[in-house]
């Protein structure tokens, strides 16, 4: 989120779209609850089911699932032409100026530059013309035919009302509806907020469905601003820290990158990530890179990450694919080409798409270790449950250690929330018989190995040997020793750099946050973007003053939030180009001349001038992108794609299958279904009284939801025979599940390109541990193909066909 | 008297305190402070209150957790009931179905107690002491990883790869556990490493 769960109440438009945060993140949406009561703010929810969100909304509109870009871009049009603009703030704030390189087009739903055999795009055109001084070249006046802002109302163009309701299926009286609405935040003192999810994730389009939003609220001039912003609603307690910390194949910490081959030394490594400004006399925030990195490196190797050893660069993996991400570990793993795998917390055979490719990839392992503090269907993979998992257990030669761990309640620590927020937490009870703390197990494993390596030597120990494991008792590091670790410490006296000859930090202290970092080893930091949470103050994660002054929702004494306690980011940009706030009543900083004070902890130099520099310091522009260059691997504009399985054909052009970029492995090209074998759109999604697979542990959850259903329409039971309350079958071209049929008015059949199309709904709280009846998930029908960009799996849409069948067995009791 | 009572103070005066002090100084007969005595003091104010947060979705809306016994006194502590914490301020004490009913994972009838180990091609799992569980873990992560580690690639770059071992991380552990995780597996070169965000 770039904004707070309590900055909600700020707002005067919330969209829901691409998620569901009524019964997903219930609490959170008290706060559009909050905005409605008391601010008079409107709810827009577009979805293919009527949620329980659409029902308290104020309008609700329809929407096929993976034609979210196509609705968006019809909003972009609609905002363009009928003069809904945040002029003043799109002409500053935006790349919207900037001119484009000749060559760059769209075309047949495909950008310049597409290699079918490769799958990819040759990027070269998407760049901006690049002056004799190193600058962008740019037109204030947006007269220029190659500035972005035509190129951007040129690739609009096809996307009218009645294309988005070919497209999506939503009726154009209700998408021209919610397009006034929206427009209607274009002026400095209205804001929208649009809160999204894995409804927007989980498409091989992905990325681009978020970023065709996040392109709408910088032509509305709502990024940045009290009650604006893009708000992802991340679906688990720590899954933003987990990425913040870097626990992904692509990164290391605070988003720093892992090295791939082509960085064959550290000097190479750093020439393409220290961006220089490409506006005269702009911040570029990036070109602090060295400085987070060597502390980094400090981090993880102390004494062993050198100067002379280019601070240990090559102990750290370089990567000859984009990643090793979950789909193509376990493409891998299928192929027999892994052989060990850890689970922490983790329930893939549930989680991860085309289930049956998942189980076979765990039957090819030699070890699996998973860890947690429930049992999960993961750990028990190998056990026969009848319909519900379907193995040959004998047959399964993977050795399998299930290792018992403490949960919340038995632990301390921190978690970030979707806001940034790192809160602390405490221990309030003594773990279960032999459970252990992850840190512990982690600990013992790693130990143990090394010791191994001392002893007998092997491949390439120095990173295991010299890996920085300086605990008070190795054996189990605490949360405040890790804690401080991450804010990171002087190693030896760290000088001013206004005057040498006085000490900034003494060696051994905190640094008070990443601002004192070094590149010269003589600071180490675990995540840069994390530091200020524990320094010589003591712990500001576990701050617990809940005052807010003038009630802005802010909190700044409430734990504490990344980037340096900042609660909204790119707040610069809630003032104007002299520094005053677009909204007076909505003031988060300000200019008073000499610095930029308020509410919050300014995004931006506290001296730096406001006509100077441009307030999204992290590009290299100081403006944000509305044409994203050759940074996205599937166009510079989000275009309309269809998902992989599609009841429709792509109306730019009906050859095109899915992304046209995204990796798709042999077998599962194989394995994608067409819409004449499997009619039916199918999603999936959470319900309000589960979490995941965990709560199906619980009794009262099992009691609240105990059993597995899908969800139809009225008129697919119809035509198919189907009573609610009975037994369906649904399959994919990859699996097939059994469950009760819930016929409901919830989802209703769409019009797209002239054709009915009918929605399956399918939740994913059901499997065969637990308290819960034993049931099925979506992952055991949909497709294993991922985004372009990141590669999750495309999860939200895929084809099924659905016919009334009987209760599926479990496996029989013999006695 | 100190009026500034916290919520727990409030508890013990308003229960346990009542028979030893208030009753007696107050004037009543013995009695009635022997039929006091026998009142039951409220449950929660015999607990230990720890604040936490709630584990599953984002909000992370802060929870009071009440225990019987105290772990910062050494003691066991066994928790009773959970609830909403309403100093917090994103959920001000409410929280949904999912987090109202948390006790029940604390002390779900699946929660894992043991160490358990299933050997190849078996139909059950088997208790396994941590000692032995740890030594066999090392030993078959550290023969796959100097069996099959790539030490430099085709050109003579040092890689440092080692992609026959995987690891998932958990996006419901803490920060700091997930750093010593993530020192642990990038430590070791595992390049299959993802959490969560990726799915
Ligand atoms: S109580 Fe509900 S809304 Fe709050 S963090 Fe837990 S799951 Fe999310």
């Amino acid at each position: 989120m770039t904004n707070a769960w309590t900055d909600i109440k700020n707002t005067d438009l919330v969209i829901v779209m691409g998620g569901n945060a009524a019964e997903a993140h219930p609490c959170g949406f008290k706060w559009v609850t909050e905005a409605k009561a008391h601010r008079g703010a409107k709810l827009i929810v577009v979805d293919p089911r009527y949620t329980r969100t659409a029902s308290v909304a104020d309008y609700y509109a329809p929407i096929r699932q993976g034609t979210d870009i196509a609705f968006l871009n019809g909003v972009m049009k609609y905002c363009i032409e009928n003069n809904k603009v945040q002029w003043e703030y799109m002409r500053a704030f935006t790349n919207a100026a900037y001119i484009v390189k000749d060559g760059f087009a769209y075309k047949d739903g495909l950008f310049t530059g597409y290699d079918p055999e490769k799958r990819d795009y040759d990027r070269d055109s998407w760049d901006y013309v690049i002056g004799e001084d190193g600058f962008v070249t740019s037109d204030p006046t947006l007269q220029h035919p190659r500035c972005v802002w035509n190129l951007l109302k040129e690739h609009l163009a096809p996307y009218t009302p009645e294309m988005v309701e070919r497209i999506c299926g939503t009726p154009k009286d209700k998408f021209l509806k919610v397009a006034e609405m929206i427009s209607e935040c274009s002026t400095p003192t209205k804001t929208m907020t649009s809160m999204y999810a894995l409804g927007w994730t989980q498409h091989s389009h992905g990325s681009q469905n978020i970023r065709a939003m996040a392109m709408l609220q910088l032509i509305l001039g709502n990024i940045g601003v009290r009650g604006g912003g893009m708000n992802a609603l991340r679906g688990h307690s720590n899954i933003q820290g987990l990425t913040d910390l870097g626990l992904m194949s692509h990164l290391l910490t605070g988003y720093l990158t892992m090295p791939s081959e082509k960085d064959t030394d550290f000097e190479t490594y750093m020439s393409s990530r220290q961006f220089k400004p490409l506006v005269p006399g702009q911040t570029s925030y990036w070109q602090n890179y060295r400085k987070f990195m060597v502390s980094f490196q400090k981090a993880m190797w102390g004494d062993k990450a050198r100067a002379d050893n280019d601070w240990g660069f090559n102990y750290i993996s370089k990567l000859d694919v984009p990643a090793y991400d979950v789909l193509r570990m376990f493409e891998l793993m299928y192929q027999g080409k892994v052989n060990g795998y850890l689970c922490q917390g983790f329930n893939p055979v549930l989680a991860f798409p085309n289930r049956a490719k998942i189980t076979e990839g765990l039957s090819k392992l030699k070890f699996l270790i998973t860890m947690d503090p429930l049992e999960t269907e993961t750990a028990r993979f190998w056990e026969n449950h009848g319909d519900f998992n379907d193995v040959d257990t004998a047959s399964i030669q993977t050795e399998v250690f299930q290792l018992p761990t403490t949960c919340f309640a038995e632990e301390e620590g921190s978690l970030t929330n979707s806001g940034r927020w790192l809160q602390w937490h405490w221990a309030g009870g003594t773990p279960p018989a032999e459970a252990k703390h992850d840190t512990y197990i982690i600990a013992q494993i790693f130990l143990r190995m090394r010791e191994l390596y001392k002893k007998e030597g092997g491949a390439f120990p120095d990173p295991v040997l010299d890996l920085s494991w300086d605990y008070a008792d190795p054996n189990e590091p605490t949360p405040e020793e890790l804690a401080k670790e991450i804010n990171g410490r002087a190693l030896s006296d760290v000088m001013d750099p206004t005057d040498p000859t006085k000490v900034q930090v003494a060696a051994g202290k905190q640094v008070v946050n990443f601002s004192q970092l070094r590149d010269d080893g003589s600071t180490m930091c675990g995540c840069w973007i994390y530091s200020g949470n524990f320094n010589e103050q003591g712990n500001n994660m576990a701050r617990r003053d809940n005052h807010d002054p003038d009630d802005t929702g802010a909190y700044l004494g409430w734990t504490f939030a990344w980037p340096l306690n900042r609660r909204t980011l790119y707040n610069r940009a809630s003032a104007d180009l002299q520094g005053k706030p677009w909204d007076p009543t909505r003031k988060i900083i300000e200019w008073d001349g000499t610095k930029w004070s308020g509410y919050d902890v300014p995004d931006i130099s506290p001296t730096a001038k406001p006509g100077e520099v441009g307030p999204f310091i992290m590009n290299q522009e100081g403006t944000a992108r509305l044409f994203t260059r050759g940074m996205m691997r599937d166009g510079p504009f989000p275009a309309h794609m269809e998902p992989f399985e599609s009841p429709v054909a792509n109306v730019f052009n009906p050859k095109m299958r899915g992304n046209p970029v995204s990796r798709v492995f042999e077998t599962d090209a194989a394995q994608l279904g067409l819409s004449d074998e499997f009619p039916y759109a199918g999603t999936s999604y959470r319900l309000t009284e589960h979490f995941h697979y965990w709560t199906k542990h619980n009794r009262v959850n099992s009691a609240l939801q105990p059993e597995f259903f899908v969800e139809i329409s009225v008129e697919l039971a119809e035509e198919k025979g189907i009573e609610n309350g009975s037994w369906v079958r649904v399959w994919s071209k990859r699996g097939s599940i059994k469950a009760k049929a819930v016929v409901t008015k919830r989802i209703r059949p769409l019009i797209c390109d002239g054709k009915p199309v009918h929605i399956v709904g399918v939740p994913l709280h059901w499997g065969f541990t637990g308290s819960a009846k034993k049931g099925f998930g979506p992952n055991s029908l949909a497709a294993f193909v991922g985004d372009a960009n990141i590669d999750t799996p495309e999860s939200k849409a895929f084809l099924v066909n659905i016919e009334p069948s009987t209760a599926p067995k479990d496996k029989e009791l013999v006695s | 008297m100190n009026l500034d009572l916290s919520r727990r103070s409030f508890l013990k005066l308003a229960g346990a305190g009542v028979a030893a002090t208030s009753v007696g100084a107050m004037g009543f007969g013995e009695a009635e402070a022997a039929e006091a005595a026998h009142v039951r003091p409220f449950k929660l104010a015999t607990t230990t209150e720890t604040r936490n947060t709630c584990p599953y979705c984002s909000v992370a809306c802060g929870v009071i957790l009440y225990s019987k016994g105290d772990l910062r006194k050494g003691e066991t502590a066994d928790i009773v009931h959970i609830e909403g914490d309403a100093d917090h301020p994103t959920n001000r004490g409410t929280l949904c179905p999912k987090g109202a009913a948390l006790k029940d994972f604390v002390k779900s009838p699946t929660r894992l107690q043991y160490p358990m180990h299933r050997k190849p091609g078996s139909d059950k799992f088997e208790r396994i002491s941590w000692d032995e569980a740890f030594d066999r873990m090392a030993r078959l992560m550290k023969d796959d990883r100097d069996a099959n580690f790539t030490a430099t690639n085709q050109n003579g770059l040092p890689v440092n790869r080692w992609s026959t071992t995987g690891m998932l991380a958990a996006s419901a552990t803490t920060n700091e556990t997930a750093w010593a995780t993530f020192k642990f597996a990038k430590g070791l070169g595992i390049v299959g490493f993802d959490n969560q965000a990726r799915v």
